[in-house]
């Protein structure tokens, strides 16, 4: 485990894969991706279904396994090692497609189960955390209610705010809007809009293409299981240099 | 023929003291089997070759022997291995050990429809697997099965009736001395059948109660 550098950190990407290579059975998920992300970059991963993007972020915090290549997140080489994959995961935050709050507990209660049990805060700590990111995305009134009670928007920034609660140092999203009816896509993008001026280190697995262009550093195209295309969003949008990544946009934008 | 509930009524400090009997190996049955559930399926959770051959095996024995046999198996067999349990305790325990098996396989369903979601969202929080199991997983799957879970005690308190064969203290035991000293077959079995209807009845409203209190959650 890398002692924490101020020198080093600030110039050691914040998220960094390396010929990352993925299987699911005969299945090439993931071939030799390579992808360095700067401390408060954000990054937008885009491509049709099936590309691997998805799977691309669900490395990062472990929830699979690669092959062969490696992952390093805010210093923390990545291993199938226990002690590694907590280290990363604390300082990793996701967004699910399917919000995945846990039905069971309060709003209130989603916030706080990991900070008390992984960060070891005790509960005052904790609900004071719970309370201030739900304060940040707009949902502090909610509090006391559970998940079933919430609209899908407000789920999904709850959700946020409970990854946030863990005070991590960079954000997955996992297609964030995807199920959500479309008059709740915007709240949620604005939650997202409100992270990313606050400097947060993102990757978004999103086809938002209006949020890609306010917000991304860089868009990322995936296909097949490998980046092809990436550039900053103006470049990106104005000028695809891949056939691919023109029919793919050819195809959303026309929606 | 005449009828006579005097007998029955004559001896109803027994019967109730049988039925108190009774519910005693019901609710301590149902909280072995409780825990023997949860364990078994914790078990089959951890996917090693050799615990998981094991539960299954219990498993499978259980759910094809008779619990009679079941009963007076433990009954012979602990005291060889040197166990020496009284009656009720041997009853609670083979309670336990033949709902255990059902429950198991219950709950493994109830498991199996929490949503893989919550496993990965408690993951990725940093939680331990153990840890997503009993905080996250557990209490929605519990949840899901709840009714089936209930109607298997409900079985489970009339199986009860069976540990009478070890002399084990309840409510069917107190009837067959009832009989015996009285001959007076038809009264007391009429009367033990309206007893073990309440309790059914009963037993069935408080899991009923029990359900509404602890998953008071709404779902979506």
């Amino acid at each position: 485990m890398t002692e924490p550098n101020s020198a080093r950190n600030a110039t050691a990407p914040m998220i960094e894969m390396r010929h990352v290579e993925k299987f699911y059975g005969p299945f090439h998920a993931l071939k030799d991706v390579n992808l360095t992300v700067a401390k408060g970059e954000k990054i937008v991963l885009c491509g049709p279904s099936g590309s691997g993007k998805s799977t691309l972020i669900r490395c990062i915090n472990h929830l699979e396994s690669i092959k062969s290549g490696e992952i390093t997140v805010a210093g923390h080489r990545l291993s199938d090692s226990q002690k590694a994959v907590d280290a990363v995961r604390r300082e990793v935050g996701m967004v699910f497609q399917q919000f995945n709050l846990f039905p069971h507990k309060t709003v209130l209660e989603n916030c706080i189960l990991a900070p008390m049990r992984v960060r070891g805060l005790s509960r005052a700590e904790a609900e004071a955390t719970g309370r201030k990111y739900l304060e940040r995305v707009r949902i502090g009134d909610q509090a006391a209610k559970y998940p079933a009670q919430l609209s899908g928007g407000q789920q999904q920034r709850v959700a946020i705010a409970r990854a946030l609660c863990m005070e991590p140092m960079a954000m997955l999203f996992d297609e964030p809007t995807s199920a959500l009816d479309p008059e709740m896509v915007k709240e949620v993008l604005d939650t997202m809009v409100l992270l990313a001026r606050d400097g947060m280190t993102m990757i978004c697995v999103t086809h938002e293409m209006g949020f890609a262009r306010q917000v991304a550093d860089r868009v990322i195209f995936m296909a097949d299981g490998a980046i092809v295309e990436e550039n900053d969003p103006e470049s990106f949008f104005r000028a695809p240099a891949h056939a691919r990544t023109r029919a793919f946009l050819g195809e959303i934008l026309h929606h | 023929m005449t009828l006579d509930f005097s007998v029955v009524t004559g001896a109803w400090q027994s019967l109730l003291l049988g039925t108190v009997g009774t519910l005693f190996l019901a609710f301590s049955g149902m909280a072995l089997a409780m825990i023997i559930g949860v364990l078994g399926v914790v078990i089959l959770r951890m996917q090693l070759r050799l615990p998981s051959l094991l539960v299954n095996a219990f498993i499978e024995i259980v759910r094809n022997t008779p619990f009679l046999v079941q009963i007076f198996f433990l009954f012979f067999a602990l005291p060889l291995a040197g166990i020496r349990l009284n009656p009720t305790l041997t009853a609670i325990l083979a309670l336990g050990v033949n709902g255990g098996a059902y429950a198991i396989e219950i709950i493994r369903g109830g498991v199996e429809s929490v949503p893989k979601g919550q496993t990965e969202a408690g993951l990725a929080l940093g939680l331990h697997k153990h840890e997503v199991f009993r905080l996250i997983v557990l209490k929605p799957a519990l949840r899901a099965i709840y009714p089936s879970l209930s109607s298997q005690f409900i079985l489970l308190t009339l199986t009860t009736a069976i540990c009478t064969s070890i002399s084990a203290y309840e409510l069917t035991s107190v009837g067959q001395r009832i009989e015996a000293e009285t001959f007076r077959s038809f009264e007391v079995y009429f009367t033990l059948t309206g007893i073990y209807l309440v309790i059914s009845l009963v037993t069935m409203w408080l899991l009923a109660a029990i359900g509404r209190r602890a998953f008071s959650y709404p779902q979506r």
